[in-house]
């Protein structure tokens, strides 16, 4: 039917895209400086896409993705240099341990609301890294070296594709519209049958377990896992990037992790306007727009076809 | 047979009884009405039968089992839905999803089925996505299925709870203050409506509703409560003749 062809057409973009990303990659029409932001883009679109489940979908405020994130840089780093590991085992293992983590964290944590589960996830980010930062076997406070560079583009783009693919269908299946009504109105949601607590705590494995994946994506491109890349700095990054695009919308968070890696790129020789121009971003986004660029809506090509003049009203969960 | 009891429920917070000593018993495709002054503790029995608060003391059983312990999304799950008095929709997504998101516990497909698009994932949800556009149909909002349900009028907005409600297929509806806010017309609409899906989906119904008019002609049998006590029970003849109702709702007559 017309969503199967809708499906098979974004596959093909998506072929398509790599196709010509990676021949001009190839042919060093892209040079090293910008593969890296390259990269950097497709790593900050999983963190942001996966922590967009939990803030944006479901509604629970998290602001310790940095952590989890970590437990995939330096669990995918242990497998692939101290027990020789293939580089796909080492991005399963630290997406199983980050969601794990997740897991045994959310239980408790997800009872709360609010401003407590978001202090207390910030505080759980900042456990995980001074944990790691005190374990002398993965290298302390001077960071876990000598780690291969096994991603490249190619891994990367796979790893990203698969996630906005998988958190997209989530969304659109009946689990994920659990999700969305605990934000939407937990009493609400459970007066109808749904488990929250369950979905709640799903939500938080799986947007962690997608964290571990562009951990170690990320500890394997740049030969080393340092504690102080996992700062709650780093946890504000991510957050940036899914509340510029807007809660509860993939297409928003790709779009914003292109917008602010791109300015951080263009701003990398003047690092102490980079901040500026990010905060004046901000303050301007939440006087204009607060809800971010794209809502809670998606790009789909219905809104196409709207902005064309045909159809009068698209389904706002359309993809 | 009773599919709902309730025996000597009561709920206390603080020093404050809300409820004592509150016993219903609802038979099998009753409409029961559930009336008292404002703050008599109405909603807090609903919360009780519903597994919001848990009572302080007393027993509910439901189809013959006991729900006391049980959290709300698992009495739903046996069976009892309800509507809001303060409407509770999901009010940022559109109608139709609002009805969906209530056949969730029907649902068989896995997360893996979902995410990867296969097995009962497409089958299911064409399924659901037809039932809840019956639904809506049956409750005249098929033709505003993609509004955003904080866009719709407050009638229209009491009718989609009822609608979603309904989607998780109960065997007992309780309905907080249906009626509320609702113009006269909408009022006698809803008569009909409550009437009618209650034959058609075979329910058992109770409802709180301060409009008369209207507990008195859809309702089999009232329940009066005051002060958290039940202080009647009857016909809606007995009740509406009954000297203690009189008093609770007018005061007492002086000599």
């Amino acid at each position: 039917m017309g969503n199967n062809k809708k499906e098979l057409l974004a596959f093909v973009a998506c072929i398509a895209f790599y196709a010509v990303v990676q021949g001009l990659l190839m042919l060093d029409v892209i040079g090293p400086f910008w593969e890296l932001n390259l990269i950097l883009i497709c790593i900050n679109v999983i963190l942001a896409v996966s922590l967009n489940l939990i803030n944006g979908f479901t509604g629970q405020f998290s602001i310790g993705h940095a952590g989890f994130m970590a437990v995939g840089a330096y669990l995918g780093a242990v497998l692939t240099v101290k027990l020789q590991l293939p580089f796909i085992v080492a991005i399963l293992g630290g997406a199983a341990a980050a969601g794990f983590l997740g897991f045994i964290i959310g239980l408790p944590t997800l009872r709360l609301d609010g401003d407590y589960l978001a202090i207390a996830t910030l505080g759980l980010g900042e456990i995980i890294r001074i944990t790691i930062l005190n374990i002398p076997y993965v290298g302390g406070a001077s960071g876990f070296m000598g780690i291969p560079r096994y991603s490249n583009f190619t891994w990367v783009f796979i790893a990203t594709v698969f996630t906005v693919f998988f958190i997209r269908n989530f969304i659109n299946s009946t689990h994920g519209r659990a999700c969305i009504s605990i934000r939407e109105n937990q009493i609400a949601a459970e007066a109808m049958g749904i488990d929250t607590t369950k979905y709640k705590v799903m939500a938080f494995t799986i947007g962690a377990a997608f964290a571990g994946i562009a951990g170690t994506l990320f500890s394997h491109y740049f030969y080393i896992a340092h504690p102080a890349s996992f700062t709650f700095m780093k946890s504000f990054d991510i957050l940036t990037i899914v509340v510029l695009g807007g809660l509860g919308s993939i297409s928003g968070s790709i779009t914003a992790a292109i917008l602010l890696t791109f300015v951080s790129a263009a701003l990398a020789s003047y690092p102490e306007w980079r901040m500026i121009i990010y905060s004046l971003m901000l303050i301007v986004l939440m006087l204009y727009r607060p809800q971010g660029l794209f809502g809670n809506k998606e790009i789909s090509l219905k809104i196409f076809g709207r902005l064309m003049g045909g159809n009068k009203r698209g389904n706002t969960q359309g993809n | 047979m009773a599919i709902l009891k309730a025996t000597k429920l009561s709920k206390v917070f603080g020093g404050l009884k809300a409820v004592s000593d509150f016993s219903i018993e609802l038979g099998k495709g009753e409409l029961i009405g559930l009336i008292g002054p404002n703050g008599a503790g109405k909603t807090t029995a609903f919360n009780l039968l519903t597994g919001v608060y848990q009572p302080t003391s007393g027993e509910i059983d439901f189809d013959g089992k006991s729900t006391i312990g049980l959290k709300p999304f698992q009495i739903t799950q046996k069976g009892v839905a309800r509507t809001f008095q303060n409407i509770r929709l999901f009010s940022e997504l559109s109608v139709l999803d609002n009805v969906k998101i209530a056949y969730h516990f029907h649902v068989k497909y896995g997360i893996l089925e979902s995410v990867l698009r296969m097995g009962r994932y497409h089958q299911e949800e064409k399924e659901i996505e037809e039932r809840a556009i019956k639904l809506l149909e049956i409750f005249k909002l098929s033709d505003k299925k993609d509004e955003i349900a904080k866009n719709l009028p407050y009638g229209e907005q009491r009718r989609l709870e009822i609608a979603r409600a309904l989607a998780a297929q109960p065997k007992l509806l309780l309905l907080d203050e249906p009626a509320a806010g609702m113009n006269p017309q909408e009022t006698q609409q809803l008569m009909q409506m409550i009437k009618w899906i209650k034959k058609e989906f075979d329910l058992t119904i109770l409802l709180i509703e301060h409009d008369m008019q209207l507990v008195m002609n859809v309702c089999e049998r009232i329940y009066v409560l005051e002060y958290g006590s039940i202080i009647a029970q009857g016909t809606p003849e007995e009740i509406k003749n009954n000297p203690r109702v009189i008093e609770a709702y007018l005061g007492e007559e002086v000599e």
